[in-house]
């Protein structure tokens, strides 16, 4: 067909099955490059990949069609994908989608006729302090406004290939406010590795349960532990894995950690690697990082020619290690670890039945520590300036210091580092938000912290979570937050589990019903119902904890839901009157029969009044 | 010495390595299930046989029996819980009982029956689904879908095929074959296999054999979904 001659001249499938090996495991990792490069994933593509990698064409099929940035069907010469998080949604994104489909003649979620332009929105994409942001053809266009959008504009209309855009567009910024020990300036490549090495592996697990090092990535994990229990394990191989998936709305502290102290982590990954016996390590960086990945490539690069990655690193005999980066293609639960691990293999990122742990049971079946980005930068400061020093920052149970991404309403968004057990009001105070009424701490899944608590710290044991501060204003709608978080967590659901993948779906309808104003008090206990059975019987943390948001800004503001409630007892979805509006059009009738008389004009036996007969035709 | 826990105060037997659904299913007791199937292995997706581990609440298919625990599995509020999640995967997709060829032999149905489920409860989603006539001898209903791969794993692992799979993600996710044209009769898909055999509803039927067994004499017609045995629920379908 025509689509072939079209295709771009890089477009070689045998080509980019090559260049990863032929290897089925590296199925992601290839269906992004032919959807990068191709620009789509034809039916005769997944044919051609599947008869190449020797797998079931409907598992090829499965995996492609899991993943949100991946299509079938041609985004055009530009994809524009607004981020819809609601940081963005308080900040005009809807107006500025509008202007800029207004400007093209696009229709959201549709090719333009010329096939030129694609636009739609997406989940957040971990630029929440300078929304409202986009992703163009995958890269990142922060702080949208009219004036960029026109310049966007005048570029697609151009048809001026991305790279002549101008750079500013794409420049995006640091915004680091306050940085603490974690992001001190002045760290030399390979210093914690020396260190470790220096120690050993069991005095680098001295150092660590000393300091009482816990993940970063919201669970709160002990890190000794786990390192621990993955160098016992016994396996043909280990592996090192830095989750830099970053999904949580609202949470960017992964890409400034990676845009700045790159080395800091990578150290990280090879002391773990030292640690608990690992030849190959991963970066999974999310597909919405993907400005990242010439840069990270450029710091491994030279991390090999300086001999603190490869074979015989720091010139040790044996210690062999080296980390591959692995795109993620859009796709929030997989920063879940085990859903990591199945997209790490090639596979859609459905989250494995657990235990087994992947600390015993992970990459490829084999011992597998997983960290969050900022634990292995935590890691390495730990090699470096020892337990002691850590435990002396935070509280008793949470050492150290935390990254906080501040977002939203306040004057100087962007990272903050605190030791932990900072209060809240401390850092609304900081970062100059004088008139907030509540903040989600921990993106949607976190903890919803309203004013009457903003003496709560941040640590695990009060308010845990990523570090994903987002600041909300008196004059912002709480029921919005909470109906935007569950348009995100159906829209982020796998699908694996019942209770996920419907409930979900069912509190989206539920908060949409009452945001049209046809809610009753029967359909907060729905939502109630609901919240108990994803708490429940979910699968994973997404369905354990997408209802938070919505129970939380029920608890604390109960007036923004009450306020849409229509009654107090049962309202139906579905409006019996305006199913008949087509009818009455048709006909050409708008009289008192043709309409359906509300429940409120029957009386309780179900008399109903109903107009006088003269009025029938 | 066999080493034992307690399912709803009873002690129950176990080996090395069982589920407690195995354990559960080997001493007689059935826990409502709708993904599990004694053949095939455990997936824990429908989660409606979540039982009480210690005070913690796991699938019984997939977690391992350990010795000493406590499980509690036929408690008012778990089956009440068992019954929303049932109401859930109904309103999920379409269902048409009455009508339907399955009627009578459907899992989903009976599962439905012995939770007392006499109402949707929520609002239909009312999806478009595609159905797929294609074949000569099987009939794809996605309408009656719930998503429980027992036909993936069936024809994975016994047919030795790899007919099907789930495409997609979240409210999307439909079961999808493996044929470039999308339709099952370009597949390998046989009459006989196992995986036509175990879905447990009305989604995969075979052909020309409609209403050979009239309504009312079916298998979940003359008992409870309970009262079968274990990996015999699909055997309406032989
Ligand atoms: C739905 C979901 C999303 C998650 N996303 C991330 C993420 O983006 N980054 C991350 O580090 N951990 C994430 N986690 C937590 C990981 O599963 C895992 O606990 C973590 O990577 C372990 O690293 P840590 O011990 O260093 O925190 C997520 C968990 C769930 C349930
Ligand atoms: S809880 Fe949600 S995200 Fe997790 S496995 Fe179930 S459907 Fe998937
Ligand atoms: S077709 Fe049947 S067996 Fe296959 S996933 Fe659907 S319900 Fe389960
Ligand atoms: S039977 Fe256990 S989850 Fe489906």
């Amino acid at each position: 067909m025509a689509q072939q001659d079209n295709s771009p001249p890089d477009c070689d499938l045998a080509a980019i099955v090559a260049r990863h090996g032929g290897d089925s495991h590296n199925l992601v990792q290839i269906l992004r490059c032919v959807q990068e490069r191709c620009g789509t994933l034809p039916a005769r593509a997944i044919d051609e990949l599947a008869r190449r990698l020797g797998l079931p064409r409907v598992r090829v099929e499965a995996a492609a069609s899991f993943y949100h940035f991946f299509h079938a069907e041609s985004h055009g010469a530009y994809e524009v994908l607004f981020c819809d998080n609601i940081i963005d949604e308080f900040h005009g994104r809807a107006e500025l989608m509008q202007y800029f489909c207004e400007r093209l003649w696009l229709e959201v979620g549709k090719v333009s006729e010329d096939g030129l332009v694609y636009v739609n929105t997406t989940s957040d994409i971990g630029l929440a302090d300078q929304a409202p942001a986009a992703l163009i053809n995958g890269y990142l266009v922060p702080s949208l406004d009219k004036a960029r959008i026109d310049l966007i504009a005048e570029m697609v209309r151009q048809r001026r290939p991305l790279a002549q855009w101008p750079s500013l567009l794409f420049d995006v910024a640091d915004n680091v406010r306050q940085p603490g020990p974690l992001l001190a300036d002045g760290y030399t490549p390979g210093e914690a590795l020396h260190a470790a090495l220096a120690l050993g592996p069991e005095g680098v697990l001295e150092e660590l349960a000393r300091a009482d090092l816990r993940g970063r990535g919201g669970a709160g994990f002990r890190t000794a532990l786990k390192w621990s229990s993955c160098r016992r394990a016994p396996g043909g191989a280990h592996y090192v894995v830095c989750n830099a998936d970053e999904g949580e709305p609202g949470t960017f502290k992964d890409r400034v950690l990676l845009q700045r102290h790159a080395d800091l982590v990578f150290d990280g990954m090879t002391l773990c690697a030292h640690v608990i016996g690992a030849r190959q390590g991963f970066l999974y960086l999310r597909g919405e990082y993907r400005h990242l990945l010439e840069h990270l490539e450029a710091v491994l690069a030279r991390r090999r020619a300086q001999g603190l990655l490869g074979r015989g690193i720091m010139g040790r005999a044996g210690f062999d290690f080296d980390i591959a980066i692995h795109l993620g293609a859009g796709a929030y639960i997989c920063g879940e670890e085990s859903a990591l691990i199945e997209s790490l293999e090639g596979k859609p990122g459905k989250p494995r039945n657990r235990p087994p742990y992947p600390n015993t049971e992970g990459y490829r079946g084999q011992p597998t520590v997983v960290n969050n980005v900022e634990t292995f930068a935590c890691a390495a400061r730990i090699a470096l300036l020892g337990g002691e020093w850590f435990v002396g920052l935070g509280t008793g149970q949470s050492t150290g210091t935390k990254l906080l991404s501040v977002s939203g309403d306040c004057k100087r968004p962007g990272i903050y580092e605190y030791p932990f057990g900072v209060p809240v009001r401390q850092v609304l105070h900081d970062c100059g938000a004088a008139d907030a009424q509540a903040v989600q701490v921990g993106g949607p899944s976190g903890t919803l912290v309203s004013w009457r608590e903003f003496d709560r710290r941040i640590a695990f044991e009060d308010v845990p979570g990523a570090g994903a501060f987002m600041v909300f204003s008196r004059e912002r709608d709480m029921f919005e937050v909470a109906r935007n978080f569950s348009h995100f967590f159906a829209r982020e659901s796998c699908g694996f589990c019942t209770p996920c993948r419907v409930g979900t779906s069912l509190l989206r309808q539920t908060m949409d019903k009452l945001a049209a104003g046809k809610g009753s008090a029967y359909d907060m206990d729905i939502m109630k119902q609901l919240m108990h059975i994803l708490k429940t019987m979910s699968h994973c943390g997404l369905g354990h904890t997408a209802a938070n948001p919505i129970v939380e800004a029920m608890a604390d503001f109960p007036e923004a839901f009450e306020r849409r409630l229509k009654a107090l007892d049962f309202e139906p979805a579905f409006d019996l009157d305006g199913a008949l509006q087509t009818a009455r059009l048709i006909t050409g009738r708008d009289d008192a029969w043709a309409h359906i008389v509300a429940a409120a004009e029957c009386d309780d036996r179900g008399a109903c009044a109903l107009p006088p007969s003269s009025d029938s035709p | 010495m066999t080493q034992t826990f307690l399912l709803d105060g009873r002690e129950v037997p176990f080996r090395d390595g069982q589920t407690i659904m195995e354990a559960a299913a080997a001493a007689g007791v059935y826990i409502p299930h709708l993904c599990h199937h004694p053949e095939f292995k455990p997936h824990g997706s429908c989660k409606l046989c979540t039982v009480d581990i210690d005070g913690r609440r796991g699938a019984a298919c997939t977690n391992r029996a350990v010795a000493g625990v406590r499980v509690q599995s036929e408690t008012a509020e778990l089956n009440a819980d068992r019954l929303t999640l049932v109401q859930m995967l109904f309103v999920e997709g379409n269902h048409i009982c009455p009508s339907c060829e399955k009627s009578g032999n459907c899992q989903l149905q009976a599962v439905a029956y012995r939770l007392g489920m006499t109402t949707p409860h929520f609002s239909h989603f009312y999806p478009l689904r595609d159905v797929d006539a294609s074949h000569p001898d099987v009939l794809l209903e996605r309408n009656r879908c719930i998503l429980c791969e027992l036909c993936v794993r069936a024809s994975r692992d016994a047919d030795g095929k790899n007919v099907f799979a789930v495409g997609g993600r979240g409210i999307r996710a439909r079961l999808i074959v493996n044929a470039a044209s999308g339709r099952l009769a370009d597949t390998d898909l046989a009459a006989d296999d196992r995986a036509v055999q175990v879905c447990p509803t009305g989604a995969l039927l075979r052909k020309r054999q409609g209403f050979a067994v009239p309504i009312g004499r079916r298998l979940f017609d003359l008992q409870p979904i309970d009262a079968v045995g274990p990996g015999q629920e699909s055997g309406g379908e032989g």
